[in-house]
Protein backbone atom coordinates (compact mmCIF):
# COMPACT_ATOMS: atom_id res chain seq x y z
CA UNK A 1 0.00 0.00 0.00
CA UNK A 2 2.91 2.38 1.25
CA UNK A 3 6.44 2.11 -0.46
CA UNK A 4 9.31 4.46 0.62
CA UNK A 5 12.65 4.16 -1.24
CA UNK A 6 15.61 5.92 -0.42
CA UNK A 7 13.61 8.97 1.06
CA UNK A 8 15.62 11.69 2.23
CA UNK A 9 14.73 15.44 3.09
CA UNK A 10 17.75 18.02 3.48
CA UNK A 11 16.89 21.40 5.29
CA UNK A 12 19.42 24.28 4.74
CA UNK A 13 21.74 23.15 7.13
CA UNK A 14 20.68 19.47 8.17
CA UNK A 15 19.22 16.19 7.20
CA UNK A 16 15.93 15.33 8.65
CA UNK A 17 15.25 12.17 6.75
CA UNK A 18 18.14 10.15 5.57
CA UNK A 19 17.50 7.68 3.25
CA UNK A 20 14.68 5.95 4.78
CA UNK A 21 13.14 2.85 2.83
CA UNK A 22 10.01 0.67 3.89
CA UNK A 23 7.11 -0.83 2.82
CA UNK A 24 3.71 -0.72 4.51
CA UNK A 25 1.26 -3.78 3.65
CA UNK A 26 -2.60 -3.04 3.19
CA UNK A 27 -4.28 -3.60 6.41
CA UNK A 28 -1.37 -2.91 8.90
CA UNK A 29 -0.85 -0.83 11.28
CA UNK A 30 2.78 0.52 11.98
CA UNK A 31 4.16 2.55 14.62
CA UNK A 32 7.11 5.52 14.08
CA UNK A 33 8.93 5.39 17.21
CA UNK A 34 11.65 8.05 17.52
CA UNK A 35 13.11 10.48 20.20
CA UNK A 36 12.29 14.60 19.66
CA UNK A 37 13.75 15.75 16.09
CA UNK A 38 13.86 12.51 14.86
CA UNK A 39 12.27 13.04 11.33
CA UNK A 40 9.11 11.03 12.03
CA UNK A 41 6.74 14.20 11.40
CA UNK A 42 8.98 15.33 8.29
CA UNK A 43 8.36 11.54 6.72
CA UNK A 44 4.61 12.07 7.68
CA UNK A 45 4.46 15.25 5.75
CA UNK A 46 6.31 13.63 2.70
CA UNK A 47 3.98 11.22 2.35
CA UNK A 48 0.67 13.08 2.63
CA UNK A 49 2.45 15.38 -0.39
CA UNK A 50 2.62 18.73 2.06
CA UNK A 51 6.91 18.50 1.65
CA UNK A 52 8.36 17.17 -1.15
CA UNK A 53 10.98 15.27 -1.25
CA UNK A 54 14.96 15.75 -1.73
CA UNK A 55 15.71 12.32 -3.18
CA UNK A 56 14.28 9.18 -3.53
CA UNK A 57 10.70 7.96 -3.95
CA UNK A 58 7.02 7.23 -2.21
CA UNK A 59 4.32 5.52 -3.61
CA UNK A 60 0.97 5.68 -2.01
CA UNK A 61 -1.93 2.94 -3.22
CA UNK A 62 0.79 2.76 -6.15
CA UNK A 63 0.63 6.59 -6.71
CA UNK A 64 3.74 8.55 -6.79
CA UNK A 65 3.93 11.55 -4.28
CA UNK A 66 5.49 13.61 -7.08
CA UNK A 67 3.82 12.80 -9.69
CA UNK A 68 0.06 12.30 -9.04
CA UNK A 69 -0.41 14.06 -5.84
CA UNK A 70 -4.15 14.42 -6.08
CA UNK A 71 -4.37 11.01 -6.57
CA UNK A 72 -2.57 10.43 -3.89
CA UNK A 73 -4.45 12.93 -1.52
CA UNK A 74 -7.55 11.45 -1.82
CA UNK A 75 -6.93 8.36 -0.65
CA UNK A 76 -4.85 10.03 2.72
CA UNK A 77 -6.08 11.08 5.79
CA UNK A 78 -4.11 13.03 7.57
CA UNK A 79 -3.75 14.17 11.11
CA UNK A 80 -1.08 16.80 11.75
CA UNK A 81 1.13 17.54 14.50
CA UNK A 82 -1.51 20.13 15.45
CA UNK A 83 -4.71 19.92 14.36
CA UNK A 84 -5.56 21.92 11.68
CA UNK A 85 -8.90 23.54 13.19
CA UNK A 86 -10.31 27.07 12.61
CA UNK A 87 -10.77 28.51 15.74
CA UNK A 88 -14.31 30.03 14.45
CA UNK A 89 -15.82 27.74 13.20
CA UNK A 90 -18.08 24.92 15.26
CA UNK A 91 -17.53 21.72 15.06
CA UNK A 92 -20.33 20.12 12.79
CA UNK A 93 -19.28 23.37 10.16
CA UNK A 94 -16.08 22.13 10.22
CA UNK A 95 -16.06 18.80 9.43
CA UNK A 96 -18.80 19.68 6.85
CA UNK A 97 -15.69 21.93 5.38
CA UNK A 98 -13.23 19.31 5.75
CA UNK A 99 -15.52 16.79 3.94
CA UNK A 100 -16.21 18.62 0.96
CA UNK A 101 -12.78 19.74 0.59
CA UNK A 102 -12.14 15.92 0.01
CA UNK A 103 -14.97 15.08 -2.23
CA UNK A 104 -18.39 14.15 0.28
CA UNK A 105 -21.02 15.57 0.05
CA UNK A 106 -25.25 15.28 0.62
CA UNK A 107 -27.24 12.70 2.72
CA UNK A 108 -23.04 10.74 2.46
CA UNK A 109 -21.76 13.54 4.22
CA UNK A 110 -24.20 13.95 6.90
CA UNK A 111 -23.63 10.44 7.32
CA UNK A 112 -20.15 10.48 7.52
CA UNK A 113 -20.22 13.48 9.87
CA UNK A 114 -22.68 11.35 12.79
CA UNK A 115 -20.37 8.27 12.58
CA UNK A 116 -16.90 9.91 13.16
CA UNK A 117 -18.40 12.51 15.65
CA UNK A 118 -19.69 9.25 17.11
CA UNK A 119 -16.41 7.28 16.98
CA UNK A 120 -14.17 10.36 17.97
CA UNK A 121 -16.90 11.01 21.01
CA UNK A 122 -17.41 14.45 20.16
CA UNK A 123 -20.95 14.54 19.45
CA UNK A 124 -21.36 16.72 22.34
CA UNK A 125 -19.18 19.14 21.27
CA UNK A 126 -20.54 19.53 17.99
CA UNK A 127 -22.16 22.93 18.00
CA UNK A 128 -19.50 24.36 20.15
CA UNK A 129 -16.96 26.57 18.17
CA UNK A 130 -13.31 24.96 18.17
CA UNK A 131 -11.68 27.67 19.33
CA UNK A 132 -12.95 27.23 22.39
CA UNK A 133 -12.26 23.63 22.83
CA UNK A 134 -9.88 21.73 25.52
CA UNK A 135 -6.69 20.56 23.92
CA UNK A 136 -8.19 16.73 23.77
CA UNK A 137 -11.01 17.50 21.74
CA UNK A 138 -9.22 19.48 19.54
CA UNK A 139 -7.39 16.48 19.50
CA UNK A 140 -10.51 14.31 18.42
CA UNK A 141 -11.90 16.47 16.22
CA UNK A 142 -8.61 16.87 14.46
CA UNK A 143 -8.74 12.49 14.14
CA UNK A 144 -11.98 12.90 13.47
CA UNK A 145 -11.20 14.79 10.27
CA UNK A 146 -8.92 12.44 9.10
CA UNK A 147 -10.64 9.39 8.98
CA UNK A 148 -13.87 11.69 7.76
CA UNK A 149 -13.68 10.67 3.92
CA UNK A 150 -12.61 6.99 4.98
CA UNK A 151 -9.56 6.64 3.82
CA UNK A 152 -7.38 3.93 2.66
CA UNK A 153 -4.73 5.32 4.53
CA UNK A 154 -4.33 7.19 7.62
CA UNK A 155 -1.19 9.47 8.56
CA UNK A 156 -1.64 10.20 11.95
CA UNK A 157 1.13 12.31 13.46
CA UNK A 158 1.28 11.60 17.46
CA UNK A 159 -2.52 11.14 17.23
CA UNK A 160 -2.50 10.51 21.46
CA UNK A 161 -1.01 13.68 22.54
CA UNK A 162 -2.94 15.36 24.89
CA UNK A 163 -5.94 13.16 25.85
CA UNK A 164 -6.71 11.41 28.96
CA UNK A 165 -6.12 8.06 30.21
CA UNK A 166 -9.51 7.05 28.83
CA UNK A 167 -9.76 8.96 25.92
CA UNK A 168 -6.22 7.34 24.95
CA UNK A 169 -7.56 3.74 25.58
CA UNK A 170 -10.26 4.66 23.26
CA UNK A 171 -8.47 6.47 20.71
CA UNK A 172 -6.37 2.80 20.45
CA UNK A 173 -9.33 1.02 20.36
CA UNK A 174 -10.51 3.18 17.60
CA UNK A 175 -6.92 2.83 15.67
CA UNK A 176 -7.30 -0.64 16.13
CA UNK A 177 -10.94 -1.22 14.81
CA UNK A 178 -10.47 0.94 11.83
CA UNK A 179 -7.52 -1.06 10.44
CA UNK A 180 -8.27 -4.17 8.06
CA UNK A 181 -9.87 -2.04 6.06
CA UNK A 182 -7.19 0.76 6.27
CA UNK A 183 -3.58 0.72 6.40
CA UNK A 184 -2.47 3.13 9.48
CA UNK A 185 1.23 4.66 10.12
CA UNK A 186 0.99 6.65 13.38
CA UNK A 187 4.06 8.51 15.20
CA UNK A 188 4.35 8.39 19.10
CA UNK A 189 6.99 8.75 21.65
CA UNK A 190 4.88 6.51 23.83
CA UNK A 191 5.99 2.87 23.68
CA UNK A 192 3.86 0.59 25.50
CA UNK A 193 1.30 2.76 22.60
CA UNK A 194 3.50 0.54 20.10
CA UNK A 195 3.12 -2.13 21.75
CA UNK A 196 -0.57 -2.08 21.94
CA UNK A 197 -1.89 -0.77 18.72
CA UNK A 198 0.95 -1.71 16.34
CA UNK A 199 1.67 -4.60 14.57
CA UNK A 200 5.05 -3.46 13.43
CA UNK A 201 7.54 -0.69 14.67
CA UNK A 202 9.58 1.46 12.83
CA UNK A 203 12.60 3.28 15.25
CA UNK A 204 14.13 6.36 13.73
CA UNK A 205 16.75 8.32 15.00
CA UNK A 206 18.61 11.36 13.68
CA UNK A 207 16.81 10.36 9.90
CA UNK A 208 17.60 7.04 9.37
CA UNK A 209 15.94 4.15 9.83
CA UNK A 210 17.27 2.05 12.61
CA UNK A 211 15.11 -1.07 12.94
CA UNK A 212 11.92 -2.33 11.17
CA UNK A 213 10.30 -5.42 12.94
CA UNK A 214 7.19 -6.74 14.68
CA UNK A 215 6.89 -6.18 18.19
CA UNK A 216 7.37 -9.76 19.51
CA UNK A 217 10.59 -10.03 17.01
CA UNK A 218 11.80 -6.86 18.43
CA UNK A 219 11.63 -8.18 21.88
CA UNK A 220 13.33 -11.46 21.60
CA UNK A 221 15.67 -9.75 19.44
CA UNK A 222 17.00 -7.68 22.40
CA UNK A 223 20.03 -8.66 23.86
CA UNK A 224 19.24 -10.89 26.50
CA UNK A 225 16.44 -13.67 26.07
CA UNK A 226 15.96 -13.66 29.67
CA UNK A 227 15.97 -10.95 32.18
CA UNK A 228 15.85 -11.76 35.98
CA UNK A 229 15.85 -9.46 38.77
CA UNK A 230 17.41 -11.39 41.67
CA UNK A 231 16.76 -9.76 45.48
CA UNK A 232 19.26 -11.58 48.34
CA UNK A 233 19.56 -11.15 51.81
CA UNK A 234 22.64 -12.25 54.02
CA UNK A 235 21.26 -14.71 57.05
CA UNK A 236 22.59 -12.22 59.87
CA UNK A 237 24.94 -8.89 59.54
CA UNK A 238 25.83 -7.24 56.30
CA UNK A 239 26.48 -8.96 53.00
CA UNK A 240 29.06 -7.98 50.82
CA UNK A 241 27.03 -7.11 47.82
CA UNK A 242 30.52 -7.53 45.55
CA UNK A 243 30.81 -10.93 46.77
CA UNK A 244 27.17 -12.09 45.60
CA UNK A 245 27.78 -10.65 42.06
CA UNK A 246 30.53 -12.75 41.96
CA UNK A 247 29.19 -15.70 43.02
CA UNK A 248 26.47 -14.83 40.26
CA UNK A 249 28.14 -14.47 37.57
CA UNK A 250 30.00 -17.91 38.17
CA UNK A 251 26.81 -19.82 37.77
CA UNK A 252 26.54 -21.19 33.73
CA UNK A 253 24.38 -19.15 31.36
CA UNK A 254 24.88 -15.95 33.29
CA UNK A 255 25.91 -13.11 30.47
CA UNK A 256 25.83 -10.08 32.45
CA UNK A 257 24.57 -9.67 36.23
CA UNK A 258 23.88 -6.01 37.11
CA UNK A 259 24.32 -4.53 40.72
CA UNK A 260 20.80 -2.27 41.28
CA UNK A 261 21.01 -1.10 44.48
CA UNK A 262 21.23 -2.25 48.48
CA UNK A 263 18.57 -1.75 50.92
CA UNK A 264 19.76 -2.25 54.28
CA UNK A 265 21.43 -5.75 53.87
CA UNK A 266 19.06 -6.99 51.10
CA UNK A 267 20.71 -6.83 47.64
CA UNK A 268 19.24 -6.21 44.06
CA UNK A 269 20.38 -7.70 41.14
CA UNK A 270 19.46 -7.87 37.37
CA UNK A 271 20.94 -11.32 36.11
CA UNK A 272 20.67 -11.27 32.14
CA UNK A 273 21.05 -15.17 30.49
CA UNK A 274 21.51 -16.26 27.05
CA UNK A 275 19.55 -19.31 27.38
CA UNK A 276 16.78 -19.03 29.09
CA UNK A 277 15.41 -21.35 32.40
CA UNK A 278 18.45 -20.81 34.53
CA UNK A 279 15.63 -19.77 37.79
CA UNK A 280 16.34 -22.75 39.37
CA UNK A 281 20.16 -22.57 39.50
CA UNK A 282 20.25 -19.54 40.28
CA UNK A 283 18.02 -19.60 43.62
CA UNK A 284 20.24 -23.14 44.22
CA UNK A 285 23.68 -21.05 43.91
CA UNK A 286 21.74 -18.48 46.60
CA UNK A 287 20.45 -20.92 48.86
CA UNK A 288 23.96 -22.66 48.52
CA UNK A 289 26.22 -20.39 49.75
CA UNK A 290 24.10 -19.76 53.17
CA UNK A 291 21.89 -16.43 51.79
CA UNK A 292 18.09 -15.75 52.39
CA UNK A 293 16.19 -15.59 48.41
CA UNK A 294 13.96 -12.39 49.19
CA UNK A 295 12.95 -12.67 45.49
CA UNK A 296 13.45 -14.30 42.13
CA UNK A 297 11.28 -12.23 39.10
CA UNK A 298 11.65 -12.64 35.41
CA UNK A 299 11.05 -9.30 34.08
CA UNK A 300 10.91 -9.15 29.97
CA UNK A 301 12.97 -6.45 28.43
CA UNK A 302 10.54 -4.32 27.34
CA UNK A 303 10.72 -1.95 24.22
CA UNK A 304 11.61 0.52 25.82
CA UNK A 305 14.97 -0.90 26.97
CA UNK A 306 15.02 -1.87 23.36
CA UNK A 307 14.36 1.43 22.01
CA UNK A 308 17.43 2.78 23.97
CA UNK A 309 19.13 0.28 22.48
CA UNK A 310 18.80 1.37 19.24
CA UNK A 311 18.57 4.82 19.49
CA UNK A 312 22.03 4.74 20.48
CA UNK A 313 23.79 7.73 23.28
CA UNK A 314 20.55 7.31 25.68
CA UNK A 315 22.19 3.89 26.46
CA UNK A 316 25.28 5.16 27.27
CA UNK A 317 24.09 8.18 29.53
CA UNK A 318 21.74 5.48 31.52
CA UNK A 319 24.72 3.33 31.96
CA UNK A 320 26.67 6.63 33.55
CA UNK A 321 23.61 7.36 35.71
CA UNK A 322 23.41 3.48 36.60
CA UNK A 323 27.51 4.24 37.40
CA UNK A 324 27.02 6.89 39.62
CA UNK A 325 24.52 4.94 42.27
CA UNK B 1 -15.07 24.59 -10.09
CA UNK B 2 -16.68 23.09 -7.17
CA UNK B 3 -13.96 23.33 -5.11
CA UNK B 4 -13.13 26.78 -5.36
CA UNK B 5 -16.94 27.96 -4.30
CA UNK B 6 -15.97 25.27 -1.36
CA UNK B 7 -13.15 27.96 -0.05
CA UNK B 8 -14.40 30.87 -1.30
CA UNK B 9 -17.38 30.02 1.15
CA UNK B 10 -15.46 29.04 3.83
CA UNK B 11 -13.57 32.59 3.30
CA UNK B 12 -16.38 34.70 3.23
CA UNK B 13 -17.52 32.97 5.70
CA UNK B 14 -14.82 33.81 8.36
CA UNK B 15 -15.05 37.73 7.24
CA UNK B 16 -18.07 38.02 8.70
CA UNK B 17 -18.07 35.66 11.80
CA UNK B 18 -15.15 37.82 13.21
CA UNK B 19 -16.22 41.16 12.74
CA UNK B 20 -13.52 43.02 10.28
CA UNK B 21 -16.48 42.70 7.64
CA UNK B 22 -18.72 44.65 9.31
CA UNK B 23 -15.89 47.06 10.51
CA UNK B 24 -14.35 47.78 7.00
CA UNK B 25 -18.14 48.12 5.30
CA UNK B 26 -18.92 50.53 8.14
CA UNK B 27 -15.39 52.27 7.83
CA UNK B 28 -15.86 52.07 4.07
CA UNK B 29 -19.17 53.90 4.41
CA UNK B 30 -18.39 56.29 6.85
CA UNK B 31 -15.35 57.99 4.88
CA UNK B 32 -16.76 57.59 1.56
CA UNK B 33 -19.65 59.13 2.60
CA UNK B 34 -17.89 62.03 4.40
CA UNK B 35 -16.34 62.58 0.67
CA UNK B 36 -19.47 62.23 -1.06
CA UNK B 37 -21.54 65.33 0.96
CA UNK B 38 -18.99 67.13 1.41
CA UNK B 39 -18.85 67.46 -2.37
CA UNK B 40 -22.15 67.72 -2.78
CA UNK B 41 -22.26 70.92 -0.46
CA UNK B 42 -19.84 72.00 -2.34
CA UNK B 43 -21.29 71.29 -5.76
CA UNK B 44 -24.27 72.88 -4.43
CA UNK B 45 -22.41 75.94 -3.41
CA UNK B 46 -20.71 76.64 -6.44
CA UNK B 47 -23.97 76.19 -8.55
CA UNK B 48 -26.23 78.76 -6.08
CA UNK B 49 -22.60 81.19 -6.50
CA UNK B 50 -22.92 81.14 -10.16
CA UNK B 51 -26.57 81.65 -10.40
CA UNK B 52 -25.93 84.87 -7.78
CA UNK B 53 -23.61 86.11 -10.56
CA UNK B 54 -25.56 85.39 -13.47
CA UNK B 55 -23.31 83.89 -15.49
CA UNK B 56 -24.10 80.39 -17.10
CA UNK B 57 -21.73 78.31 -15.00
CA UNK B 58 -21.75 74.98 -16.96
CA UNK B 59 -22.83 72.37 -14.31
CA UNK B 60 -22.62 68.41 -14.79
CA UNK B 61 -23.36 66.39 -12.09
CA UNK B 62 -21.32 63.41 -13.72
CA UNK B 63 -18.49 65.63 -14.66
CA UNK B 64 -18.00 67.85 -11.72
CA UNK B 65 -19.55 65.24 -8.45
CA UNK B 66 -19.21 62.02 -9.73
CA UNK B 67 -15.32 61.82 -11.15
CA UNK B 68 -13.63 63.02 -8.83
CA UNK B 69 -16.00 60.92 -6.24
CA UNK B 70 -14.56 57.92 -7.92
CA UNK B 71 -10.98 58.90 -7.98
CA UNK B 72 -11.20 59.73 -4.54
CA UNK B 73 -13.24 56.18 -3.60
CA UNK B 74 -9.91 54.55 -5.68
CA UNK B 75 -7.12 56.57 -2.86
CA UNK B 76 -9.48 55.38 0.22
CA UNK B 77 -9.51 51.70 -1.20
CA UNK B 78 -5.73 51.51 -1.12
CA UNK B 79 -6.42 52.20 2.66
CA UNK B 80 -8.51 49.15 3.06
CA UNK B 81 -7.04 46.22 0.78
CA UNK B 82 -4.23 45.47 3.63
CA UNK B 83 -6.97 45.26 5.86
CA UNK B 84 -8.72 42.56 3.49
CA UNK B 85 -5.96 40.18 2.25
CA UNK B 86 -3.33 40.35 5.03
CA UNK B 87 -5.25 37.63 6.93
CA UNK B 88 -5.46 35.23 3.69
CA UNK B 89 -2.87 32.84 4.27
CA UNK B 90 -0.71 34.25 7.11
CA UNK B 91 -2.92 32.95 9.24
CA UNK B 92 -3.64 29.50 7.65
CA UNK B 93 0.39 29.21 8.11
CA UNK B 94 0.43 30.73 11.59
CA UNK B 95 -2.09 27.92 12.89
CA UNK B 96 -1.19 24.84 10.62
CA UNK B 97 -4.96 24.36 9.03
CA UNK B 98 -2.58 25.20 5.81
CA UNK B 99 -1.50 21.66 6.06
CA UNK B 100 -5.39 20.64 5.65
CA UNK B 101 -5.36 22.67 2.31
CA UNK B 102 -2.35 21.66 0.66
CA UNK B 103 -3.21 18.01 1.71
CA UNK B 104 -6.32 17.79 0.55
CA UNK B 105 -7.31 16.58 -3.15
CA UNK B 106 -7.93 20.44 -3.98
CA UNK B 107 -5.23 22.31 -6.49
CA UNK B 108 -3.57 24.94 -5.26
CA UNK B 109 -5.21 27.58 -7.75
CA UNK B 110 -8.32 26.96 -6.21
CA UNK B 111 -7.19 27.67 -3.43
CA UNK B 112 -5.70 30.83 -4.55
CA UNK B 113 -8.80 31.54 -6.60
CA UNK B 114 -11.31 30.89 -4.41
CA UNK B 115 -9.82 33.24 -1.62
CA UNK B 116 -8.74 36.15 -4.01
CA UNK B 117 -12.29 35.74 -4.48
CA UNK B 118 -13.80 36.35 -1.13
CA UNK B 119 -10.97 39.06 -0.97
CA UNK B 120 -13.13 40.48 -4.19
CA UNK B 121 -16.45 40.32 -2.74
CA UNK B 122 -15.64 41.96 0.48
CA UNK B 123 -14.75 45.08 -1.93
CA UNK B 124 -17.40 44.87 -4.19
CA UNK B 125 -19.65 44.71 -0.90
CA UNK B 126 -18.04 47.98 0.12
CA UNK B 127 -18.25 49.50 -3.19
CA UNK B 128 -22.00 48.10 -3.17
CA UNK B 129 -22.47 50.81 0.06
CA UNK B 130 -21.16 53.64 -1.65
CA UNK B 131 -23.52 53.29 -4.24
CA UNK B 132 -26.36 53.81 -2.21
CA UNK B 133 -24.99 57.55 -1.89
CA UNK B 134 -25.31 57.82 -5.51
CA UNK B 135 -28.61 56.25 -5.97
CA UNK B 136 -29.09 59.67 -3.98
CA UNK B 137 -27.97 61.54 -6.84
CA UNK B 138 -30.69 59.42 -9.10
CA UNK B 139 -33.30 60.64 -7.25
CA UNK B 140 -33.11 64.18 -7.34
CA UNK B 141 -30.82 65.00 -10.18
CA UNK B 142 -30.20 63.41 -13.67
CA UNK B 143 -27.03 61.67 -13.83
CA UNK B 144 -25.71 59.58 -16.92
CA UNK B 145 -25.34 55.87 -15.45
CA UNK B 146 -23.38 54.55 -17.97
CA UNK B 147 -20.10 56.53 -16.44
CA UNK B 148 -20.55 55.75 -13.35
CA UNK B 149 -20.90 51.93 -14.25
CA UNK B 150 -18.13 52.43 -16.08
CA UNK B 151 -16.23 54.03 -12.96
CA UNK B 152 -17.22 50.90 -10.44
CA UNK B 153 -15.62 48.63 -13.23
CA UNK B 154 -12.59 50.46 -12.80
CA UNK B 155 -12.72 50.37 -9.11
CA UNK B 156 -12.78 46.50 -8.59
CA UNK B 157 -10.33 46.17 -11.80
CA UNK B 158 -8.22 47.99 -9.81
CA UNK B 159 -9.01 46.47 -6.43
CA UNK B 160 -8.79 43.43 -8.03
CA UNK B 161 -5.26 43.80 -8.92
CA UNK B 162 -4.12 44.94 -5.40
CA UNK B 163 -5.63 42.06 -3.63
CA UNK B 164 -3.82 39.85 -5.93
CA UNK B 165 -0.64 41.68 -4.68
CA UNK B 166 -2.07 41.29 -0.82
CA UNK B 167 -2.84 37.51 -1.45
CA UNK B 168 0.81 37.35 -2.85
CA UNK B 169 2.36 38.94 0.17
CA UNK B 170 0.38 37.38 2.63
CA UNK B 171 1.92 33.92 1.30
CA UNK B 172 5.10 35.09 2.30
CA UNK B 173 5.14 35.43 6.30
CA UNK B 174 2.94 33.50 8.81
CA UNK B 175 2.45 37.45 10.98
CA UNK B 176 -0.64 39.24 9.86
CA UNK B 177 0.42 42.47 11.06
CA UNK B 178 3.36 41.99 8.74
CA UNK B 179 1.50 41.30 5.56
CA UNK B 180 -0.68 43.74 6.01
CA UNK B 181 2.20 46.47 6.79
CA UNK B 182 4.05 44.93 3.50
CA UNK B 183 0.52 45.27 1.31
CA UNK B 184 -0.26 49.05 2.65
CA UNK B 185 3.73 49.71 2.08
CA UNK B 186 3.02 48.40 -1.54
CA UNK B 187 -0.43 50.32 -2.17
CA UNK B 188 0.90 53.42 -0.77
CA UNK B 189 3.97 53.45 -3.23
CA UNK B 190 2.30 52.17 -6.34
CA UNK B 191 0.00 55.29 -5.83
CA UNK B 192 2.62 57.86 -5.77
CA UNK B 193 4.94 56.43 -8.35
CA UNK B 194 2.79 58.48 -10.32
CA UNK B 195 4.33 62.04 -9.06
CA UNK B 196 7.27 61.99 -10.94
CA UNK B 197 5.28 62.11 -14.37
CA UNK B 198 4.92 65.50 -12.52
CA UNK B 199 8.82 67.11 -12.90
CA UNK B 200 10.21 64.54 -14.96
CA UNK B 201 9.57 62.96 -18.84
CA UNK B 202 12.45 60.51 -19.12
CA UNK B 203 11.85 56.95 -19.75
CA UNK B 204 12.11 55.89 -16.35
CA UNK B 205 9.74 58.44 -15.00
CA UNK B 206 6.92 57.33 -17.68
CA UNK B 207 7.66 53.85 -16.84
CA UNK B 208 7.41 54.63 -13.38
CA UNK B 209 4.08 56.40 -13.88
CA UNK B 210 2.79 53.62 -15.82
CA UNK B 211 3.20 51.35 -13.25
CA UNK B 212 1.03 53.62 -10.66
CA UNK B 213 -2.29 51.55 -10.43
CA UNK B 214 -3.84 55.35 -9.97
CA UNK B 215 -3.12 56.19 -13.25
CA UNK B 216 -4.93 53.70 -14.90
CA UNK B 217 -7.83 54.53 -13.17
CA UNK B 218 -8.55 57.81 -14.94
CA UNK B 219 -9.76 56.94 -17.93
CA UNK B 220 -12.51 54.46 -15.84
CA UNK B 221 -13.48 57.64 -14.04
CA UNK B 222 -13.92 59.19 -17.04
CA UNK B 223 -16.22 56.78 -17.78
CA UNK B 224 -14.54 55.24 -20.93
CA UNK B 225 -13.22 51.72 -21.16
CA UNK B 226 -9.41 52.22 -21.98
CA UNK B 227 -8.43 48.88 -22.98
CA UNK B 228 -4.74 49.65 -22.14
CA UNK B 229 -6.13 50.35 -18.85
CA UNK B 230 -8.45 47.77 -18.72
CA UNK B 231 -5.15 45.14 -19.94
CA UNK B 232 -3.13 46.69 -17.14
CA UNK B 233 -5.53 45.75 -14.06
CA UNK B 234 -5.48 42.40 -15.51
CA UNK B 235 -2.40 42.18 -16.09
CA UNK B 236 -1.61 42.80 -12.36
CA UNK B 237 -4.41 40.25 -10.95
CA UNK B 238 -3.31 37.58 -13.48
CA UNK B 239 0.68 38.39 -11.97
CA UNK B 240 -0.35 38.77 -8.29
CA UNK B 241 -1.88 35.33 -8.39
CA UNK B 242 0.46 33.97 -10.60
CA UNK B 243 3.18 34.89 -8.29
CA UNK B 244 1.07 33.75 -5.25
CA UNK B 245 1.07 30.23 -6.84
CA UNK B 246 4.58 30.00 -7.14
CA UNK B 247 4.97 31.67 -3.44
CA UNK B 248 2.45 28.56 -2.40
CA UNK B 249 4.75 25.91 -4.48
CA UNK B 250 7.75 27.37 -3.30
CA UNK B 251 6.48 27.42 0.57
CA UNK B 252 6.86 23.91 0.42
CA UNK B 253 10.29 23.78 -0.54
CA UNK B 254 10.96 25.93 2.18
CA UNK B 255 9.13 24.86 5.58
N1 LIG C 1 11.12 23.85 8.45
C1 LIG C 1 12.26 23.31 8.88
N2 LIG C 1 13.45 23.91 8.59
C2 LIG C 1 14.60 23.38 9.00
N3 LIG C 1 14.71 22.27 9.73
C3 LIG C 1 13.58 21.62 10.07
C4 LIG C 1 12.31 22.11 9.67
N4 LIG C 1 11.35 21.27 10.14
C5 LIG C 1 12.02 20.30 10.81
N5 LIG C 1 13.35 20.51 10.77
C6 LIG C 1 14.38 19.66 11.38
O1 LIG C 1 14.23 18.34 10.91
C7 LIG C 1 14.47 17.41 11.95
C8 LIG C 1 13.32 16.44 12.07
O2 LIG C 1 12.19 17.12 12.52
P1 LIG C 1 10.77 16.41 12.71
O3 LIG C 1 9.78 17.48 12.99
O4 LIG C 1 10.50 15.53 11.55
O5 LIG C 1 11.01 15.53 14.02
P2 LIG C 1 9.98 14.60 14.78
O6 LIG C 1 10.53 13.22 14.73
O7 LIG C 1 8.61 14.78 14.28
O8 LIG C 1 10.13 15.15 16.25
P3 LIG C 1 9.00 15.29 17.41
O9 LIG C 1 8.99 13.98 18.10
O10 LIG C 1 9.56 16.35 18.29
O11 LIG C 1 7.72 15.66 16.78
C9 LIG C 1 14.74 18.22 13.20
O12 LIG C 1 16.13 18.25 13.41
C10 LIG C 1 14.21 19.59 12.88
O13 LIG C 1 14.99 20.56 13.52
MG1 LIG D 1 6.86 15.38 15.09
Amino acid sequence: MIKVTELTKKYARNVAVDHISFEVQKGEIIGFLGPNGAGKTTTMRMLTCFLPPSAGSATVAGFDVLEQPLEVKKRIGYLPETPPLYPEMDTTEYLTFVGKLKGLSGSELRGRIDYVCERCAITDVRHKLLGRLSKGYRQRVGLAQAIIHNPDVLILDEPTAGLDPKQINETRDLIKGLAGDHTIILSTHILPEVEQTCQKVMIINRGKLVATDSVQNLQSRARGAELVLVEVAGRNGNLDSATVQRRLEQIAGVSRVIFKETHQNRNMFEVESQKGFLRGDLARAVVEAGWDLNELRPTAMSLEEIFLQLTGEEVTDKAAAKGGQ
Amino acid sequence: MRNVWIIFRKELRSYFVSPIAYLLLTMFAVIFGFFFWNSLGYFVFMGMESQMRGQAFPMNLNEQLIRPLLSNASVIGLFFIPMITMRLFAEEKRTGTIELLTTSPIRDVEVIIGKWLAAVSLYAGMLLFTALNFAFLFKYGNPDWKPLAIGYLGLLLQAGGLLAIGTFISTLTRNQIIAGAATFGVCLLLWVLEWVSGYETATWARVLSYLSVINHFESFAKGVIDSKDAIFYVTVIFLGLFFTSRSMESLRWRS
